[in-house]
């Protein structure tokens, strides 16, 4: 598997040949789905992986619940009241945070264990490091927040969303256009491609020190083969960095859908 | 002496500085807080974090138009 993401970077008369965005992107395991421009590949698989993963994690968390947690209910318990009340309680306040726990709790394990299988040796590859899935996540989001605002101030949300109080008249065209494009365009764009770009760097990074690491220490000669080992180091460190970003991301990805579902339900601008 | 590659990589590295200096910002802010109020930590993580989140855009921004704008 790992041979099959780094590329055939080593031939001798070009040198090296750093790994591209188009190595991300293995062959498709099956051709289903094929005519709508990618077929299932290694990136679907994960998903469905992940899926039943946190389904069997959270089941088995919660199942035999004692008064004194053993290790796994209370790694479920502390995940869970992690998200609960760090992100939904303070974020959204405590008066009606309550409907959105699921979608905040959901949202975090998924997000977090697609992360987490860039770090985990044989599966190897972030699946938000596929722009499609962060855009579905983030598209899920947007439209959850739009529908929450039309919900709570009628059609006159986007009266509420776009113009702040307070602005003198004449300022007034050109803030209301800052504010729709920075709103209702800018915003799930950058909410998206947060996760995707640092998801699709880090692998990048890895990618590039194994196979530098791999050249160096394979193709050259002399004293040269020497720094094959600190770019190995620096990958193993850039590795450790990595997971750290993973649980990162996974936490900010979060805490904007909170702030965007706050937004949106709150009286005021 | 023949230089060749992209001018995308000089661009995306200037729109990178501008988020380094507002995530750096961010957190001196957020370590001065807690320097002076330990017990406003509880408080102010989530708003440096959503800080950082907002101030990295341009960034991102920045790293996605080098690839797509080739």
């Amino acid at each position: 598997m790992i041979a099959l993401a780094l590329p055939a970077a080593t031939n001798e008369s070009e040198g090296f040949v750093p790994p591209t965005i188009d190595d991300l992107h293995l062959p498709e395991i099956l051709p289903w789905g094929a005519h709508y421009g990618e077929g299932f590949g290694k990136q679907m698989l994960l998903v469905l992986l992940s899926v039943a993963l946190i389904s069997w994690f959270l089941v088995a968390a919660s199942r035999r619940r004692q008064m004194v947690p053993g290790k796994f209910q209370f790694l479920g318990e502390f995940s869970y009241n992690f998200v609960r009340n760090s992100v939904g309680k303070d974020l959204i306040g405590e008066k009606d945070f309550r409907p959105y726990v699921p979608v905040l709790v959901s949202l975090f394990f998924f997000i977090l264990v697609n992360n987490l299988f860039g770090s985990i040796p044989l599966l190897q590859l972030p699946t938000t490091s596929h722009v499609g899935t962060s855009y579905a996540l983030a598209g899920i989001v947007y439209i959850l927040w739009i529908v929450l605002g039309i919900r709570t101030h009628g059609i006159g949300y986007f009266k509420v969303a776009v113009v702040p109080s307070g602005v003198p008249k004449a300022f007034l065209l050109p803030v209301v256009l800052i504010e729709i494009v920075s709103n209702f365009v800018v915003r799930p764009l950058t909410h998206s491609l947060r996760l995707f770009a640092t998801m699709l760097a880090g692998h990048m990074i890895i990618a590039l020190a194994a196979s530098g690491s791999a050249f160096l220490l394979t193709q050259t000669s002399g004293i040269v083969p020497a720094l094959g080992v600190l770019t190995m180091a620096g990958g193993v460190g850039m590795y450790l960095f990595e997971i750290f970003i993973q649980v990162l991301q996974a936490y900010v990805f979060v805490l904007l859908t909170a702030v965007y579902i706050q937004g949106s339900i709150s009286e005021a601008h | 002496m023949e230089i060749s590659g992209n001018l995308n990589a000089i661009g995306y590295g200037l729109s990178a500085i501008g988020g380094g200096i507002g995530v750096g910002l961010v957190f001196a802010a957020f370590i001065n807080g807690v320097a002076r109020q330990p017990e406003a930590q509880r408080v102010l993580q989530p708003l440096a974090f959503m800080g950082l989140a907002f101030t990295e855009a341009l960034a991102i921004l920045g790293l996605v138009f080098a690839f797509v704008w080739q």
